[in-house]
C-alpha cells in the first residue's frame, strides 16, 4: 500500500452503498438462524395455549374451568385474577386492553384464560374444554355498525384549508363516490410467540417476537407490578413483523411472564396460526365517502373527503395510523381547498393495528381512485390527469396540514417512468387489443408514491446505540433497532465498519436487548436505519475522537492526517492494524465503548393545531402495472410491472431492491386476493392461509422490472443521504388497483362502477355488472 | 409383522417403536430431535416453512419429493430418507448449490421461510429438470408462501441452480441411498400399538381391508393431507390409524387402453401426467388443486373417499363418467362416482369399507373435454367454483350426450341435469339451447355464500364457466378466453 496516496483526501466508502447480503442469509439457508421458538428451552417450561371468547359482544356470567384443570399436563391456569398489577396490555397505558378480559367481553377470541401444561399440545387441547356461560350483547361488526351506533374510540379529527364545499360547488365539474377499502393481516411467516425466564429477586427475562422490545419491557413490568429495571426483553430476529409485532406482540409476552410469576418455572406461549390470526389486529379497514370539484381538464379545485375506519374494540395504535391515512390522503396532489375528515370507528372486532404503511396506503388508494374517477369522467387518460394535479408550479407545494413540499421529485420520476415503461404505446396497443377481445380486457396504469417519514408522534423520533471496540480490534454492535426481516442490521453494521475502516466481518450483530439500549421506540415507520444507524455511527465517533486524541498525544498526528480504511488505521505516514492501536489505546486507559443518541433535526407537529412540519423528508416512487381480467369470472393476471423508485443513495441496494419489491407484492395482495371476512356473530372466517390467500409466486407478474431512481441523494441530512425504504414501496402497489379499474372501463368508458378493495373475482365482476356491461 | 417404523437420516437407518399414532413428523424433527430448522408456519400445509424433502423409490429411481411435516404422519414416514435444511451445507459449513443459488441472490429477508423454500428447490434440483423456466419454479414453490421478499429472488435462484445437474453429497451417495431404501423395504405388516391404539401399516390390500373391517372406527389415511388438519387444528382423537401407502400396488395407476385404473393411493403427483394426457385441462386442474407439497402426498382416492363438497377432483371424474371402487373384508363393488355422493359429509360407504381404486374411461375423437377452477388465488386455492364438462358430438355437430358437474355448488359435487338436458340433442353451436341451458342452471344448483364466494357470484360464475366450456367447445382459442390455463395446442 503507497502511504502517500492514500492519506490524500478522504477515501471512498468501502462498506455502505454496496449489496452486502443479509447479516443472517447464511444462517437462514442453513436453518442456523435462531428465533424464538428454537431457543433450547431450561428443562421444566411450561408452555401457555389462550382460551377465548366465543362470542363478540357482552359479559362472561361463569367460567367453569374445572375439566380445563383436570385435563393431562395441565399444571395451572391463568385468570385475571392472576394479575398482580396493571391488567392491561395497551400501547399507551390506558387501560382498554386487558391481557385476560376478567369478564365484559369486546371482541370474538379475547383472551378468558390462559392454560400451562406440561406441552404445546396439551395447553391447545385443554383449552378447549372450558365452559363459559355468556350473556350476549348485540356486536357492532363492520364500520356502518359503528356509524349508525355513534361508536368511536377517539374524536374525529380533520384537516381543512379554505372552504372545500364552495369550491366544489362553483367547479366546472363535480363529482362523488363512496368505496371500501378492506384490512389486511399481515401473515409474518413466524407468529406471536415468547419465552420468559424467571431471574433472581422475581427479575424477567423476556425473549419476545416484538418490534418493540421497551414496550414490551414496561408493559410487563407494569403488569406484574415490577419496576421496569427487573424486566429485560431480547430480540435477535423476527420471522417478519410487518407493523403486526408493533404493539400487539406484547400481550404474549405479558402471559408468559405470568405464567413465570404463578408458578415459578419458565413459560413459552407460541399462538396457532387460526388464534394469532383470530385474536391479533390488522391493517384498518375503511369507508370512503369523497366530494371533488374539478376543471373540464380535470385539475382538482376542492376535495372533501370522509374517512371511517374500523379500529376495533380499543384504541391501540388508531391515533397515529389514521393521522397517517388523513396525511397521505393527497398521494402526491395538490389540492387547492380541502376537507379530510377521519372518524375512528370502535367495533367488536380485534383491536386494528400497525401494517406497514400505518394507513397511510388506505389514504392514498382513495387519491388515486378519485383521480381515475375523474379522469374517465372527463375522458382523459388517467395519467395526463395525474401528471397535472401532481405538486409543483407556483403556490402548489402546500399540503392539506400546511407543510411545504420542498422536495418533490415526482414529476421527474413520473415522466421518467412513463418513457421507460413505455406507457403511451401500450396504452394504444392495449386499446387495439380490447378493440378485438370480447372476454378478456386489458388495462394500464401508473402512480406515483409519496411517502413522510418520521414517526408524527414527535418523541418516538429517537435511538442510541451502543459501541464496544475490543482489544482486538472487533467490533460489538447494539442498538434500539429491531431487525424483522428488513436489513436493518446490516445496515447499521456497514456504517459502523466504515466508521472504523473494517471489513463487515469485524462488527459483531448483537441482539436488541433493553438492558443494552434503553428507552427505544418501536421499529416502525420506516425509520429504522435513518434513527438506529445515526445513533451508532454517533458512537463510533464518540470513540473515533478519543483515539484522535490518543494518536495526537502519543505520534503527535493531527485527525487530519489519520484514516481508518482497509482495516488499517493509517497516521501521518505509519500504518498499523486497528486491532494494534485499539490494545494500544486500552494500555494507554483509553474507553473504548461508547453509547450514541440521534434525534430527528427540523420536525414539528402540532397536533391540535395541524400544523407544523411533521415529517423530515420525503420518500417518493412510481409503478406503471399492466393487467388483464376476464369479464365472464373476473379473474385477473398481473402481466407486467414497471417501478422506479427513490431510495436517496441507497447504503444497500441489494437490501433496498428487495423492500421494493417485497413490498409491491404484499400490497398487490392487500389490494386483489387477501380479504377478511367476519361473519354476523363477529367470528373472522378467514383465519388460516388455507382461506386468507397472499401472494405465491405465480402471482408475481412474469415480467417484473424494478430501478432505483438515480438521485444525487436524500435532500435532508440522513445518513449516507440514504431514503427510508419499509413502507413506502407497498404504496406501488396501488397501479395494480388502477389498472383493473382501467380494464373494467374499457367496457364502458365514462361509466365509473364501484370497485372495492381487494378486487377479488367477485369484486371485479361485481364492478363489472354495475357498468351494465359484461354479460357472457 | 413388524412393530416399529424405520427411516434414513444423516445417512443412518432410525428405528422406532414406540410412536403414537397421530405423532407428527415436524414435532419429531423439532422436539425430538432438537432440528428447529424446520420451522412451523401455520400447521395445515398452506404455507411451507415446515417442508422437508423424502427421499424414496419411484420408477426404480431414488427420487425427493416435498412434504409438509406439519400434518405428515411419523409413521408415514417408513421407509423413506427424510432431508431437513440442517442436512444440506457441507460439515464445514459450506452451503449447498441451492443456499448458495439463494444466498447470492439476497432471497431471504426474515428467513423464517427459508428452510422451506431450501427442501422445495432441493427437491427441484434433484427432480432432473434442467433449463426450468420460471412458471415451472413457480408451480413448483406455490406451496412455500414468502411474506418478505416478493419471491423474484427465490425464482431467479432455481432457474440458476438448476443448469448444472447435481453434484452434492446426496447425488454422490445415490446408490448407498438407494441400496438402504432397499434393505428398508419389506412386506411386513407394520402394526405399533394395541388393539385400541395403532398405527398400522399394511403390506397388502388384504391385510389392509381385514384390518379396516375389524376396525371400522379406524381413520384410513393415504397422504394425511386433510387428516393432518384433524390432528392440529380440530383436536380430533384419531387412536387407531391405517396408513395404506406401504399397500403394495396400491399406487398403481394401469392404462388399458380404453381407461385407467387408478389405486387408492397413487398420490396427485402420479395421475397428473396421465390426466394431462386425457386432457390439458385435467393436467392444469392436477397442477392447481394443491401445491407440491400436497400433490407429493395427497392422492385422488382420499379426494373421493372423503366426500368434501369442494374438492376438485370429483366433478372432474363425474364429468369423466368415473367409477369408483370399494371393498370390505373380500367384497369388492364398485358404483359411478357421482352415486358414491349422497349428502354433505354422507357417502355411498358402508363401515369399515374403503376405497381401493378408481377407473377413469378415456376420451375418444367425439368428446370435447373442458374444467375450470375459479378461486381467489390461482394456486393453492379451494374453488369458489369449479365445473368440469364433458360433450359428446357426433358427426353432424349435435351434442349427443353432455355431462355437466360442478363443485362449490351443493353439498355434494353435482351434475347440473336440467342443463345438460337443455343441451342434449342441440347444435353445439346453437346459441338459444346455450340460453336455456344456462337458464336451467339456476335450477338445478341453489348454492349458499360464504367467506368463498356468495350466492351470486357462484350462480353467476357456473353460468360463465358453461359459457366458457360452450364457447370454447364451439372454436374459440382458450388465449381468448382465460387469463390462466391456455390449453397447450400440441
Ligand atoms: S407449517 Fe405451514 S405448511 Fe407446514
Ligand atoms: S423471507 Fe420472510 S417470509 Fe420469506
Amino acid at each position: 500500500m503507497d502511504l502517500g496516496d492514500i492519506v490524500k483526501g478522504s477515501p471512498p466508502p468501502a462498506v455502505v452503498h454496496k449489496p452486502k447480503p443479509h447479516d443472517s442469509a447464511a444462517k437462514h439457508m442453513t436453518g442456523e438462524a435462531v428465533y424464538v421458538d428454537d431457543i433450547r428451552t431450561p428443562a421444566g417450561t411450561l408452555h401457555a395455549a389462550p382460551g377465548y371468547a366465543p362470542i363478540a359482544a357482552g359479559r362472561v356470567t361463569k367460567l367453569d374451568l374445572d375439566a380445563v384443570r383436570k385435563a393431562p399436563g395441565v399444571v395451572d391456569v391463568l385468570t385475571a385474577d392472576d394479575i398482580p398489577g396493571a391488567n392491561d396490555a395497551s400501547p399507551k397505558g390506558i387501560g382498554d386492553e386487558p391481557v385476560i378480559t376478567p369478564e365484559r367481553i369486546m371482541f370474538y377470541g379475547q383472551v378468558l384464560f390462559v392454560v400451562l401444561a406440561e406441552t404445546r399440545d396439551q395447553a391447545r387441547r385443554a383449552a378447549r374444554l372450558a365452559r363459559a356461560a355468556t350473556a350476549p350483547g348485540m356486536p357492532m361488526i363492520d364500520v356502518d355498525d359503528a356509524v349508525v351506533a355513534d361508536s368511536t374510540v377517539l374524536p374525529d379529527y380533520t384537516f381543512e384549508r379554505g372552504t372545500p364545499e364552495d369550491e366544489i360547488a362553483s367547479a366546472p365539474r363535480q363529482l362523488g363516490g363512496e368505496f371500501r377499502i378492506g384490512g389486511q393481516e399481515h401473515f409474518y411467516l413466524e407468529g406471536q410467540v415468547a419465552l420468559a425466564v424467571p431471574g433472581e429477586d422475581g427479575d424477567m427475562y423476556v425473549y419476545s417476537s416484538t418490534q418493540h422490545p421497551s414496550e414490551v419491557q414496561h408493559v410487563v413490568a407494569h403488569v406484574l407490578g415490577l419496576d421496569s429495571n427487573a424486566v429485560t426483553v431480547e430480540v435477535r430476529r423476527m420471522g417478519g413483523g410487518f407493523g403486526g409485532k408493533e404493539s400487539q406482540a406484547t400481550q404474549w409476552a405479558v402471559i408468559a411472564a405470568l405464567g413465570v410469576r404463578k408458578t415459578g418455572r419458565p413459560c413459552k406461549i407460541r399462538l396457532d396460526r387460526d388464534d394469532d390470526m383470530m385474536m391479533t389486529g390488522k391493517r384498518h379497514d375503511f369507508r370512503v365517502d369523497y366530494k371533488v370539484g374539478f376543471s373540464r381538464e380535470g385539475g382538482i379545485r376542492g376535495v372533501d373527503v370522509t374517512f371511517a375506519a374500523r379500529c376495533g374494540y380499543s384504541e391501540d395504535l388508531s391515533l397515529g395510523v389514521v393521522d397517517r391515512t388523513m396525511f397521505h390522503a393527497d398521494s402526491g396532489y395538490f389540492y387547492p381547498t380541502v376537507r379530510i375528515l377521519a372518524r375512528r370507528m370502535r367495533t367488536n372486532t380485534v383491536s386494528n393495528t400497525a401494517f406497514r404503511g400505518f394507513g397511510g396506503p388506505q389514504g392514498k388508494l382513495f387519491a388515486e381512485r378519485m383521480i381515475d374517477h375523474i379522469a374517465y369522467s372527463v375522458g382523459r387518460d388517467p395519467l395526463d390527469v395525474r401528471k397535472a394535479n401532481l405538486y409543483g408550479g407556483a403556490g402548489r407545494d402546500r399540503t392539506p396540514y400546511n407543510m411545504r413540499v420542498e422536495d418533490n421529485i415526482l414529476p421527474e420520476i413520473v415522466n421518467e417512468l412513463e418513457r421507460t415503461s413505455d406507457y403511451r404505446d401500450r396504452r394504444r396497443a392495449l386499446a387495439e387489443f380490447n378493440a378485438s377481445s370480447p372476454v378478456l380486457k386489458k388495462g394500464i396504469a401508473l402512480t406515483p408514491v409519496k411517502f413522510g417519514i418520521s414517526f408524527t408522534l414527535m418523541h418516538l423520533n429517537q435511538a442510541g446505540a451502543l459501541v464496544h471496540v475490543y482489544r482486538d480490534g472487533s467490533i460489538s454492535l447494539n442498538h434500539g433497532g429491531t431487525e424483522m426481516g428488513q436489513g436493518l442490521f446490516v445496515k447499521v453494521a456497514q456504517v459502523v465498519a466504515e466508521e472504523f475502516g473494517q471489513e463487515l466481518d469485524r462488527v459483531k450483530i448483537t441482539a436488541t436487548a433493553t438492558d443494552k439500549v434503553p428507552n427505544t421506540g418501536p421499529t416502525a415507520a420506516s425509520a429504522g436505519t435513518d434513527l438506529n444507524a445515526q445513533a451508532a455511527m454517533a458512537a463510533c465517533r464518540a470513540i473515533k475522537e478519543r483515539l484522535f486524541d490518543f494518536i495526537e498525544q502519543e505520534w503527535g498526528v493531527g485527525r487530519d492526517s489519520v484514516q481508518f480504511r482497509e482495516g488499517k488505521v493509517i497516521i501521518g505516514n505509519r500504518a498499523m492494524d486497528f486491532g494494534e492501536l485499539a490494545e494500544l489505546a486500552y494500555r494507554n486507559r483509553v474507553s473504548l465503548s461508547s453509547t450514541g443518541f440521534y434525534k430527528t433535526p427540523k420536525i414539528t407537529w402540532d397536533r391540535e393545531k395541524a400544523t407544523g412540519q411533521p415529517f423530515f423528508y420525503f420518500a417518493y416512487g412510481a409503478a406503471c402495472s399492466e393487467v388483464t381480467i376476464d369479464t365472464m369470472t373476473g379473474e385477473m393476471r398481473v402481466n407486467r410491472v414497471d417501478i422506479l423508485h427513490d431510495v436517496g443513495k441507497s447504503l444497500n441496494p441489494a437490501i433496498d431492491i428487495g423492500q421494493i419489491e417485497g413490498g409491491f407484492v404484499q400490497g398487490m395482495g392487500w389490494l386483489t386476493t387477501e380479504e377478511l371476512v367476519w361473519d354476523s356473530a363477529g367470528r373472522l372466517m378467514t383465519h388460516a392461509p388455507s382461506t386468507y390467500k397472499i401472494p405465491t409466486a405465480s402471482d408475481v407478474p412474469e415480467d417484473f422490472r424494478v430501478a432505483l431512481y438515480e438521485s444525487g441523494g436524500n435532500r435532508a441530512d440522513t445518513i449516507y443521504r440514504s431514503k427510508a425504504v419499509g413502507e413506502p414501496p407497498l404504496m406501488l402497489a396501488t397501479s395494480v388497483f388502477s389498472a383493473i379499474l382501467d380494464a373494467i372501463i374499457s367496457l364502458k368508458p365514462a361509466v365509473m362502477p364501484r370497485l372495492d378493495a381487494p378486487a377479488t373475482p367477485e369484486a371485479i365482476m361485481r364492478a363489472i355488472r354495475a357498468t351494465g356491461a359484461g354479460d357472457p | 409383522m413388524r412393530d416399529s417404523i424405520r427411516f434414513i437420516r444423516k445417512g443412518r437407518m432410525v428405528e422406532l417403536r414406540d410412536i403414537a399414532p397421530t405423532a407428527l413428523l415436524l414435532d419429531y424433527l423439532r422436539e425430538v430431535e432438537g432440528s428447529t430448522g424446520t420451522k412451523e408456519g401455520c400447521g395445515e400445509g398452506d404455507c411451507g416453512a415446515c417442508t422437508v424433502a423424502l427421499g424414496r423409490i419411484r420408477d426404480g429411481k431414488l427420487t425427493y419429493e416435498p412434504v409438509n411435516a406439519c400434518i405428515q404422519l411419523l409413521g408415514q414416514v417408513d421407509g423413506c430418507e427424510v432431508v431437513a435444511v440442517e442436512d444440506l451445507a457441507d460439515r464445514d459449513g459450506e452451503l449447498h448449490p441451492v443456499q448458495a443459488a439463494m444466498h447470492d441472490a439476497h432471497a431471504s429477508q426474515c428467513g423464517f421461510c427459508t428452510p422451506g423454500f431450501v427442501m422445495s428447490l432441493f427437491t427441484l434440483y434433484h427432480s432432473g429438470r434442467r433449463a426450468v423456466s420460471r412458471p415451472e419454479v413457480n408451480d413448483w414453490i406455490a406451496g412455500n408462501l414468502c411474506r418478505c421478499t416478493g419471491y423474484r429472488p427465490i425464482v431467479d435462484a432455481a432457474v440458476k441452480v438448476c443448469r448444472s445437474p447435481p453434484t452434492d453429497r446426496f447425488a454422490t451417495a445415490s446408490a448407498d441411498t438407494e441400496s438402504l431404501i432397499g434393505f428398508l423395504s419389506d412386506n411386513e405388516d407394520i402394526f405399533i400399538g394395541d388393539s385400541d391404539r395403532f398405527f398400522a401399516a399394511p403390506a397388502s390390500i388384504e391385510a389392509a381391508a381385514d384390518l379396516y373391517e375389524q376396525h371400522p372406527d379406524a381413520t384410513i389415511v393415504a397422504g394425511a393431507t386433510d387428516v393432518g388438519l384433524w390432528i392440529t387444528k380440530q383436536f380430533r382423537d384419531l387412536p387407531k390409524i391405517i396408513h395404506i401407502g406401504r399397500v403394495r400396488g396400491l399406487d398403481h395407476i394401469g392404462d388399458t387402453g380404453y381407461e385407467l385404473l387408478i389405486g387408492a393411493a397413487a398420490t396427485y403427483a402420479q395421475v397428473e401426467p396421465f390426466f394431462r394426457e386425457l386432457d390439458p385441462d385435467l393436467g392444469e386442474l392436477l397442477r392447481r388443486l394443491g401445491s407440491k407439497q400436497v400433490r407429493a402426498c395427497g392422492t385422488m382416492g382420499g379426494n373421493v373417499a372423503n366426500g368434501s363438497p369442494i374438492g376438485d377432483s370429483p366433478p372432474a371424474l363425474i364429468a369423466l363418467d368415473a367409477t369408483v371402487e370399494l371393498r370390505k373384508g373380500r367384497r369388492v363393488r364398485s358404483m359411478p362416482v357421482e352415486e358414491f355422493y349422497i349428502d354433505y359429509g354422507k357417502q355411498n360407504r358402508e363401515p369399515g369399507e374403503m376405497v381401493i381404486g378408481l377407473l377413469v374411461p378415456k376420451m375418444n375423437a367425439s368428446h370435447i373435454f373442458r374444467c375450470y377452477k375459479v378461486s381467489k388465488r390461482f394456486d393453492q386455492d379451494i374453488s369458489s367454483v369449479m365445473g368440469a364438462f364433458r360433450f359428446t358430438v357426433d358427426d353432424d355437430g349435435k351434442i349427443s350426450e353432455a355431462r355437466l358437474a360442478y363443485g362449490g355448488m351443493a353439498a355434494i359435487p353435482k351434475r347440473a341435469k336440467q342443463a345438460e338436458e337443455a343441451l342434449t340433442g342441440t347444435l353445439l353451436r346453437d346459441s338459444r339451447a346455450w340460453s336455456r341451458a344456462f337458464a336451467a342452471l339456476r335450477e338445478d344448483f341453489s348454492p349458499i355464500g360464504d367467506h368463498r364466494a356468495s350466492v351470486r357470484y357462484r350462480n353467476e360464475t357456473a353460468h360463465a364457466l358453461l359459457g366458457k366450456a360452450l364457447i370454447e367447445a364451439a372454436g374459440t382459442a382458450s388465449n381468448r378466453t382465460r387469463v390462466v390455463g391456455h390449453r397447450v395446442v400440441a
